[in-house]
């Protein structure tokens, strides 16, 4: 690389007497880069959220057992409890005193919670009723269609098939999320499943509905749930650094919550 | 390792200081860039819905088919290359003016890898989103301040 030029180079050139600052420069950019980003994926695995450290110590004792029987879990899920009720009842699956709870702040137009949703399906023929799943509208504002998706649920909701219209627009993602009439094709979808389709049009913009969908955002908000899908598991968050890997602590957390319930 | 001044030495003083500058300039945008890998890399490994403010989309364009080469996410290349030419640019203002010659090809390749994920976005995954966006803003202005900086040495 070096050429011995005496006439001219070190004139030229701007770092005369300087030949390492160029390679501390980049040793520094390199550090801190590398520092960065284990920093960025740290708190994204801990999602970020504030909130949640306040009520640790609280609910620490609670989820010690879990945490403990949940050792395989590719990283320690964070406690969280308490926070705004959510709408009212909630959309549940499973008993009301089943020894575990699963709730997820789902928005119908991510494609990581549709991906999760099979997953949900095989936890729930497995568990049966003693698996509570509850569900959570967070339909978030980059989704240009997760509101109506959300609309739709909870309109289908007020006519009993809540569940059925969650799995009808989790399967169909693919086919509305490009719009741009995702109103029509709900409405195809309440007809399939047997609905009164005037009524489920209108209860689409009725206060119910976005009463329920508000209350739920609020929960999330008050959770720091923000991204989707966020997973509790008998109100622990289920971290991960990968949707992967949130499936399979998820999966690992809720196994062993039934087994120290049932031991 | 020393300063390679056999191409430093044919360049006029004040060519080649401005030359220089134009380097360090672009070192500074590589910077923007490899901030920005940094956090898709982060995003994409984390797999949930990036909060994208501008334009929708990122969570599609993050875990499409396309958004990892052999398992490796895209990203990490991406930040890698900005990494690659932010040093390259560093040394090469700092008098290693021969590296200009692989700054440019890298910084060329990037700008060509960028039009490609820019179609692909824009007509296979049908998405956009922001991050890439900016990365293949910054790559396109890395292009011209290296283009610019070889046209101020030959001037």
């Amino acid at each position: 690389m070096s050429k011995n030029n005496p006439t001219a180079g070190k004139r030229n050139n701007p770092s005369t007497g300087k030949s390492y600052l160029p390679f501390i420069i980049i040793g520094v950019v390199l550090l801190a880069a590398l520092g960065l980003a284990a920093m960025m994926f740290r708190s994204d695995n801990s999602g970020g959220r504030s909130s949640t450290n306040q009520n640790t110590t609280q609910n620490s004792a609670d989820s010690n057992n879990a945490s403990r029987a949940a050792s395989k879990a590719p990283r320690a899920p964070m406690t969280v409890a308490g926070g705004a009720v959510g709408a009212q009842p909630p959309h549940t699956h499973g008993d009301a005193n089943a020894p575990v709870t699963l709730e997820e702040f789902g928005d119908y137009q991510c494609p990581p919670c549709a991906a999760f949703h099979p997953e949900l399906k095989k936890m729930e023929a497995q568990y049966g009723p003693r698996l509570r799943v509850v569900f959570r509208n967070l339909p978030l504002r980059i989704h240009q269609y997760a509101g109506d998706a959300a609309r739709a649920a909870e309109a289908a909701g007020l006519q009993g098939k809540f569940w059925e219209m969650h799995d009808m627009l989790y399967e169909k993602q693919s086919e509305w999320e490009k719009g741009p009439d995702v109103r029509t094709l709900f409405a195809n979808y309440a007809r399939t499943l047997g609905l009164d389709v005037e009524r489920f049009k209108k209860d689409l913009d009725s206060s119910t509905v976005t009463q329920r969908i508000t209350a739920d955002v609020q929960r999330a908000d008050s959770l720091g749930a923000q991204g989707t899908p966020t997973i509790f598991v008998n109100g622990r968050e289920m971290g991960g650094s990968s949707m992967q890997e949130i499936i399979q602590n998820t999966r690992v957390n809720v196994d062993a919550a039934m087994n120290v319930k049932t031991r | 390792m020393e300063p390679d001044d056999s191409v430093a030495s044919v360049e006029p003083r004040a060519s080649g200081r401005r030359a220089a500058w134009f380097d360090a300039l672009a070192a500074a945008v590589a910077l923007v860039g490899l901030l920005d890998a940094i956090y898709l890399t982060v995003e994409h490994l984390a797999g949930r819905t990036v909060r994208c403010t501008v334009v929708a989309g990122c969570d599609k364009v993050l875990q499409s088919d396309y958004s990892s080469v052999g398992g490796i996410p895209l990203a990490a290349l991406g930040a890698l290359a900005y990494f690659a030419v932010f040093s390259l640019a560093i040394l090469s203002a700092f008098g290693y003016t021969r590296l200009r010659v692989l700054l440019t090809i890298l910084v060329a390749l990037m700008f060509a890898a960028s039009l490609w994920l820019l179609y692909l976005q824009a007509f296979v995954i049908r998405a956009f989103c922001q991050y890439c966006l900016l990365s293949a803003a910054v790559t396109t202005l890395l292009l011209i301040l290296v283009v610019a900086g070889r046209l101020f040495r030959f001037k």
